[in-house]
């Protein structure tokens, strides 16, 4: 049926997450919220995070968008339960580089799920939808770093 | 028509059609976006850069009498395209946007004040409704806008209510670039003309998919742009008549606008020099007088008649395929060669990507229309856009590349 950059890209477990995602919910008692959006194509994300020390308590989103960015989000925000800051960090990081092509990064169990999406690597264009949800995490890291330094 | 119109050999036309992208043969489907540009126009710009080359009105020598010729008989062949009643109500600009900017700055920082009104449409493409919230907030003035019916069309039984003696500006698409309507830009211009109001048409659909006659649209500027009509980016034009144009101070200031300068004050060119400060985008507007003989040629008819028939066709597909939702009017005689649509719950994006692996190019997102996407309740449509190199077996592709969609969708 269709090309094999293609299967590598609609992956079932991606097209899942798009029908179903998971975390998506307004939360109550956020201590910190990121909202992200692609003007061009206009994907857009609320993140929210409850963060009591260095843990994330819980992470939810709202948003919608193309199958790649909201399955990207949504495999995230499984990730974010219960994972303290610096791992959060490590993921977001982690995510970042399989997107630009590191086989390691894509070959890193820290990332779990995540990796059904390495093959958005491959389309350059698409890249941008996968990392939407990080950038909006790396933010939200940033915010609260700053609450705490102020 | 000058000559039957055969699709395939007018794709042949087209040096960029012929290509391969990602293993297929290309299908163009974004012509609303930007057209392709035929052989005849490429040669043209190349021979004017290869052979003419100069800065215009500026020179005694040859190469500069050349330039101005090429440039000056551009206009003049725009001018006739539109049936403007004098080359000198021809305004070269960089495109529509700027073109709707100058009306925008140099005639409505002038002549709406506190209080006044503008009134646009809830149909219109960014370039239309930013540069009318920059002077209303600048001026004061009040936006407002007439809605859109289920079917995309501007509802106008209350256009009368929305007109009143505060109206400066109606300004208004032609041809909608997100759903393909066509307006009925007349009728508006009537209505608007009686309660006092300018007319500003932004015709870069329109210009490209109808036949345009200013002075029968009976509007006071209509802008449009090289690009999406066979010629290059970066030239448009802004018609406008005379004498709104002749009250008008300048939009920039520079050469060529010039009259007599002074170390206070300056006096400006006549029409249309006044309005064309610094020196022009001269190959693109030979380019885009070169993209005028070209459809001249053709016939503007025998471009609608061949969108027309392939818009039947279209329809008559895409209608057939389950999880179709298609958007703007059912009725072809109310629609341009643009289909937007979504299928299933498939995001454009997606659906993009994946005829793209098939080396089909449409558009997906919101047309930087985001006001019309809200009115259907979508953050993004799937658009594929017709123009006079499409041809039927491109709607085939389109439909099984569709199909491949709702494979992995389904």
């Amino acid at each position: 049926m269709e090309s094999p950059q293609l299967s590598s890209l609609y992956q079932q477990l991606i097209l899942e997450h798009y029908r179903n995602p998971r975390h998506k919910a307004e939360l109550d008692e956020k201590t910190v919220e990121v909202h992200m959006a692609n003007p061009v194509c206009g994907d857009e994300i609320r993140l929210q995070l409850r963060i009591e020390g260095d843990v994330i308590t819980e992470a939810k989103f709202l948003g919608q968008g193309c199958s790649i960015s909201q399955a990207s989000v949504s495999m995230m925000t499984t990730k974010l339960q219960g994972a303290r800051l610096e791992e959060a960090d490590a993921l977001a990081r982690r995510f970042t580089e399989m997107m630009h092509g590191d086989e390691h990064a894509a070959a890193d169990a820290l990332l779990g799920d995540l990796r059904s999406l390495q093959g958005v690597s491959k389309f350059p264009v698409r890249i941008k939808c996968a990392l939407l949800g990080f950038e909006a995490l790396q933010e939200a890291l940033q915010d609260d770093r700053d609450e705490v330094t102020h | 028509m000058n000559r039957a119109f055969d699709p395939a050999e007018m794709r042949a036309r087209f040096p960029a059609l012929e290509q391969t992208v990602n293993g297929s043969e290309l299908v163009y489907l974004d012509s609303a976006a930007t057209s392709q540009k035929p052989r005849e126009v490429l040669d043209v710009i190349d021979e004017y850069y290869e052979q003419h080359n100069a800065n215009v009105h500026r020179g005694i020598h040859e190469l500069s009498r050349r330039a101005t010729d090429a440039y000056e008989g551009a206009r003049s062949k725009v001018a006739r395209w539109i049936n403007a009643h004098e080359d000198a109500e021809v305004i070269w600009t960089s495109g529509t946007t700027e073109a709707i900017n100058l009306v925008a700055m140099a005639w409505g920082l002038d002549n709406v004040h506190e209080g006044d009104e503008i009134l646009i449409s809830v149909l219109e493409h960014h370039s239309n409704i930013i540069p009318w919230q920059l002077l209303a907030a600048r001026r004061k003035a009040k936006l407002r806008y007439i809605e859109l019916d289920e079917e995309g069309r501007l509802a106008l039984d209350d256009l009368d209510e929305l007109l009143n003696d505060r109206t400066k500006i109606v300004a208004i698409s032609h041809v909608s670039n997100s759903l393909g309507t066509i307006n009925p830009v007349k009728r508006i211009a009537e209505a608007a003309h009686a309660a006092g109001a300018i007319v500003v048409v932004d015709g870069a659909q329109g210009a490209v998919h109808t036949s345009v006659d200013v002075q029968d649209l009976g509007v006071d500027f209509y802008a449009f742009s090289g690009h999406k009509m066979c010629g290059p980016t970066g030239i448009g034009v802004l018609w406008g008549k005379r004498e709104l144009l002749e009250e008008m101070a300048p939009f920039q200031g520079g050469g060529e606008m010039i009259d007599i300068v002074g170390r206070d004050e300056s006096s400006w060119a006549a029409l249309p020099h006044k309005f064309e400060a610094g020196t022009p985008n001269i190959a693109g507007a030979v380019g885009m007088g070169a993209a005028v003989d070209f459809l001249s040629d053709v016939g503007i008819d025998a471009i609608i008649e061949h969108e027309r028939d392939l818009m039947e066709y279209a329809f008559e597909r895409l209608r057939s395929i389950p999880g179709m939702r298609i958007f703007g009017p059912t009725s072809l005689d109310e629609r341009s060669a643009v289909i937007s649509f979504n299928l299933g719950d498939a995001h454009p994006h997606d659906v993009s990507t994946i005829l793209d692996t098939d080396g089909i190019a449409i558009r997906a997102g919101h047309h930087c229309a985001q006001l019309v996407m809200k009115h259907f309740g979508v953050a993004a449509t799937t658009r594929a856009s017709f123009y006079l190199y499409n041809t039927k077996d491109d709607v085939d592709r389109l439909v099984e590349g569709l199909e491949r969609v709702q494979e992995i969708f389904g």
